[in-house]
Parts: C-alpha cells; sequence; structure tokens
C-alpha cells in the first residue's frame, strides 16, 4: 500500500483550481427550468388535449395536476441537495409529500368513476403511448441530471439517482396530462403511474453503473 | 486556532489552487480522518486504505465542499460513505484471505505449492486484463514498462495527477482481486 503522506503530496502537486458548485436550489432551479422548457417543446408538438379547458376547470384534476408538477418539483430539490456530502438524507422525504398527494388524487379518480360510471368506469385498455412518452421525455431530462450530479457517485448515488429520475418522470407524466386524453383515471393510474415507477426503478436499480458511465472514477468502475 | 473557522478559509485556499495549503489542509486532517474512520474500522490496515480513499474522494470532489458551511461534517460524511463502502464489499466478502489459517499455512511454507500465490505474474497479469482502460494503462506505463509520469502523461493524454489516482486505485483493485481468487479456490 502507498504510503499516506506519500498520497497526500501527489494529491496536493495536482491542486488545479476548481469552481465551486453553486448552491443545490440555484442548480434545481436550472435542472427545473429545462425540465419545464422541454415538456412546453413536446406539448406545442403533440398539442393540447380537446378537452384540457374542461379538464382544467375540474377541480380535482387540477389538483392532481399541480399535484404531479410538485412531485418533480421537490424530488428535483431533493437531489440536489442528496448529491452534496454534508446535507441530511432527511431531504428523501420532500418529494414524499406532494407524491403522496398525487397518487392519493389518482385514486381518488378512480372511485369517483366507479361512482359515476359503475363497473365501465374501471374500464383498463392498453396506452403504450403514455410509456413511450414518459420514458422518452425523462431519459433526457435523468440524463441531464447525470451530468449535473456526478460527484454523486462517491456518495448517495442510488439515493441522488432515484429522487432525480421521480424528478423527471413526474415532469413528464404532468406534461402528458396536458396533450393525451385517457378515459378512465384507473388508465391513468396504470399507465402513467406504472411508467413512472418503471422509469424511477430502473434508474434506481442501475444507478452505480448509470453514474460510472459519466464519470470513470467512481467506486464502481474500480 | 479556532479550527471551525479556520477550515472552511483553508478550503477557500485549496479550490483557488493554492498547493501549498492543500498540503498542509490534508496534513492536518489526516488524525481527524484516521479518528473518524477507526471509529467503525478496527482493522487499522484497512482503515488506513479507507483513509487514502477518503482522501481521494476528497480531492475529486473538493467543488462541491461550500466555504460557508462548517468543514468537519463535510469530511465526517465522506468518511462514512467510504467506511460503508468498505464494509458493503467486506459483505460479499466475509472471510479476509490473512485471517485464514488455511492459507496462512499454505503461503508460510517457502516449499509449499502455490502455483497462483500473489507473485504468480499470469494470476497478475489476468488481474491487470480486468481493470478498467484507464487504470491498466497507469499501471502497464509506470509500473510495468517503468515510464515516468511525464512520460506517461505524454502518452496516455492524462493529467499526472489523474495518473497517480489511477496507480492507486489500480493497486488496491489488483490486491483485491488477487485476495479473491485465493478466497475462491479455497
Amino acid at each position: 500500500m502507498m504510503r499516506t503522506e506519500d498520497l497526500i503530496d501527489s494529491l496536493a502537486s495536482d491542486s488545479a483550481p476548481v469552481r465551486p458548485l453553486a448552491p443545490p436550489m440555484r442548480r434545481a432551479s436550472l435542472w427545473i427550468s429545462a425540465a419545464v422548457t422541454l415538456v412546453v417543446i413536446v406539448f406545442m408538438v403533440e398539442g393540447p388535449r380537446p378537452d384540457l379547458a374542461v379538464k382544467m376547470s375540474q377541480t380535482p384534476y387540477l389538483l392532481e395536476w399541480i399535484a404531479s408538477l410538485a412531485t418533480g418539483w421537490a424530488s428535483a430539490i431533493a437531489a440536489f441537495h442528496l448529491s452534496l456530502p454534508d446535507r441530511s438524507r432527511k431531504w428523501l422525504l420532500l418529494p414524499a409529500i406532494p407524491a403522496i398527494f398525487w397518487f392519493s388524487s389518482i385514486g381518488y379518480g378512480c372511485f369517483s368513476d366507479w361512482v359515476r360510471m359503475g363497473p365501465e368506469g374501471l374500464a383498463l385498455g392498453t396506452s403504450w403511448g403514455c410509456f413511450r412518452t414518459i420514458l422518452y421525455v425523462s431519459l433526457p431530462l435523468t440524463v441531464l441530471q447525470l451530468v449535473m450530479l456526478r460527484h454523486a457517485s462517491k456518495l448517495r448515488p442510488i439515493e441522488t439517482l432515484a429522487t432525480g429520475s421521480l424528478a423527471a418522470a413526474a415532469f413528464s407524466a404532468a406534461g402528458l396530462s396536458l396533450y393525451h386524453h385517457l378515459d378512465t383515471a384507473l388508465m391513468v393510474l396504470v399507465w402513467h403511474l406504472g411508467s413512472v415507477a418503471v422509469v424511477v426503478g430502473a434508474w434506481t436499480f442501475s444507478a452505480r453503473r448509470a453514474f460510472a458511465c459519466v464519470e470513470p472514477d467512481s467506486p464502481i468502475s474500480r | 486556532m479556532d479550527l471551525d473557522q479556520d477550515w472552511p478559509r483553508r478550503m477557500s485556499a485549496v479550490q483557488a489552487g493554492d498547493s501549498a495549503a492543500y498540503r498542509a489542509l490534508l496534513g492536518d486532517l489526516l488524525p481527524v480522518l484516521r479518528a473518524l474512520v477507526r471509529r467503525q474500522i478496527h482493522d487499522r490496515e484497512a482503515a488506513e486504505d479507507i483513509v487514502q480513499d477518503c482522501l481521494v474522494t476528497i480531492h475529486q470532489i473538493r467543488h462541491t465542499y461550500d466555504t460557508a458551511r462548517p468543514f468537519l461534517p463535510w469530511v465526517a460524511a465522506i468518511a462514512k460513505r467510504r467506511a460503508i463502502d468498505h464494509l458493503r464489499r467486506l459483505g460479499r466478502r466475509p472471510v479476509e484471505v490473512a485471517d485464514d489459517p488455511e492459507v496462512i499455512e499454505r503461503y508460510a511454507d517457502p516449499a509449499g505449492d502455490h502455483p497462483e500465490a500473489p507473485g504468480d505474474p499470469q494470476a497478475l497479469q489476468a488481474a491487470i486484463a480486468q481493470l478498467p482502460s484507464g487504470q491498466r494503462a497507469a499501471i502497464e506505463l509506470l509500473k510495468l514498462k517503468e515510464l515516468s509520469l511525464k512520460e506517461a502523461s505524454a502518452v496516455t493524454g492524462l493529467s499526472v495527477g489523474a495518473l497517480k489516482i489511477a496507480v492507486h486505485r489500480a493497486v488496491k483493485s489488483l490486491k483485491s482481486t488477487l485476495s479473491s481468487r485465493e478466497e475462491g479456490r479455497k
């Protein structure tokens, strides 16, 4: 083993100036701006769903949509804090509140559909388009987070990428609600939240390897 | 000296590229790091290995330190993370070669038959082949071909500092790989 004092000499001889990272809130705001910009571009390309004005005038739908945006916003802030060594793991709780509200509001939508429409309100069709859209929109946003948070590879890669990918998937789902129509809340539950769960699960499972791709010195590449 | 107030100022100089301040800071930090790590890792050699890992991590992410915040919690979090990583690796390989009486007995006998002892060139070559490309290049150029750091830097395009870190990591990986091979043969 190399002598620790020799290692210190080696490191000190490589003391190139570094630019300190901007505060996490400012960096999270930058990422959120990028996410909103991408969602707006996709919305402009796809065009609004035919019943968007009607849906937005319905309080439960509006609250559900705001909760999805809040989940994205809170998850992004949590990810940028969790990526730093001296920030508390309690940041993991920040997205929990809007996420629980978001999931509950979709669940309430399912119940309302069932009361209003009977068994038809729980009809479940396939919508691979939802899955593809959430996957395609969240992919560049998560890759951007990987690059912006690459120092987390040496600290909390899994927590950072779990919250980061939840932010990307939540913004994608919020955008999807503006231009894609689904017949029942159950379909929203399965296809929107299911897609979000798949995206977050895949990134969380492969967090160490994903960081190793953007940060060659991460522990996994040793 | 009020260390709590002094560390951030010194780290600020480090971030600005002051080499002397960096050497002094790491030197002063060494006993702190050793104390932090040995609280969790009792094996002295393993603890020193983790201390070195902490120093490399501090070097690599020194830009993430915010000089408006206390320095020691930042260091302690890194030390804790590296110790956890070490314990996780131990969980995958729970028996240390040096602790196994059978292995100790085998290598203690100079006439014994141990064709793949840690000094065996074939085992070493195979372990080098498994290294990530940057580490493999560093170990081949600096340790096998015995080039100087400047010469290796010119060949690879990597900075001298990056080469030093790559060699440090490569040696650790080789040690770990050769130990695992022996454990697997038991």
